[in-house]
């Protein structure tokens, strides 16, 4: 739910002025009258305006958008949008100049914003929606990173026949290492630690 | 930075008219004391930390050119 408060001259007119500040056709508007006009004496003095709280239902889309305009111009980005929503995900997909700061350090503030976007979205709402981001295909990019990264520490362990263990990683790069080694012939791998330092753990089988 | 802080903070609460966000500046660092309803802590901090250290990283980030250090506290 999103809401402005408003005045006016009339009801009718504070009503109109929170439909445009809100950017929406005004029978979507949910009005709550806060005090009703006065007249005043020859209707200026001592008059007073109606004052009234018009409030919004969004939909999971608009407030992944509203959200991420925001916090990203804020950050002092100038991003473009392309948000879709299929099967209770919502994929945002963010570009323009300077996409680098959004990324971050190995993809940690790109996880991080993600992270607060999904809760904003699912804020106040019953059915759960995943919220997935990325910027400049990095997400894929640095699968492929990993993937090359576990077939090349993979042979490394099987040469040398010491076990090697990677730097700490969030579960879903984790994943990636253990699913492109599951098949491996030669090694095995498993996590220690605990979050956020739990690390993947290249061995010989 | 103050208003970023502060656009978080109140999209994640149940109180958004009691957020708010003082900048502190002291001799190598800027301090942002961030102030929430009691009740809201929680949707400020998280299990573990987990949203105060997401907050602090966007914040980081946004950050990364100023001088000095921008540190956020969670009052």
């Amino acid at each position: 739910m999103k809401y402005v408060i408003t005045t006016g001259r009339t009801v009718e007119d504070a009503v109109l002025s929170a439909a445009i500040q809100l950017a929406v056709p005004r029978d979507r508007l949910e009005i709550e009258i806060l005090e009703e006009p006065v007249k005043g004496l020859f209707g200026v003095f001592g008059g007073k305006d109606a004052k009234i709280k018009a409030s919004v239902e969004q939909s999971s889309v608009d407030k992944a958008k509203d959200f991420l305009s925001k916090v990203l111009d804020k950050m002092g980005l100038e991003p473009v949008l392309d948000i879709k929503e299929e099967d209770n995900v919502i994929t945002v997909n963010v570009s323009g100049p300077k996409m680098g700061v959004l990324i971050g350090h190995r993809g940690e503030t790109l996880d991080s914003v993600q992270y607060l976007t999904s809760l904003v979205v699912n804020k106040n709402s019953d059915k759960y929606k995943r919220v997935l981001l990325d910027t400049e295909n990095y997400r894929s990019k640095r699968e492929e990173t990993l993937k090359r990264l576990a077939k090349r520490l993979a042979n490394k362990v099987y040469k040398t026949g010491r076990k090697f263990t990677l730097e700490p990683m969030n579960p879903f790069e984790r994943r990636i290492i253990h699913s492109t080694l599951q098949k491996d012939p030669n090694v095995t791998t498993y996590s220690e630690g605990s979050e956020p330092y739990r690390k993947v753990v290249i061995t010989l089988k | 930075m103050v208003e970023l802080l502060e656009y978080i903070a109140k999209s994640l609460v149940d109180n958004p008219d009691q957020v708010e966000v003082e900048q502190v500046e002291e001799e190598d660092i800027i301090r942002l004391e961030l102030r929430v309803a009691q009740e809201d802590m929680g949707k400020v901090i998280g299990k573990q930390g987990r949203i105060a250290k997401a907050i602090r990283t966007v914040i980081k980030a946004a950050t990364a050119k100023e001088k000095k250090k921008v540190i956020v506290e969670i009052i």
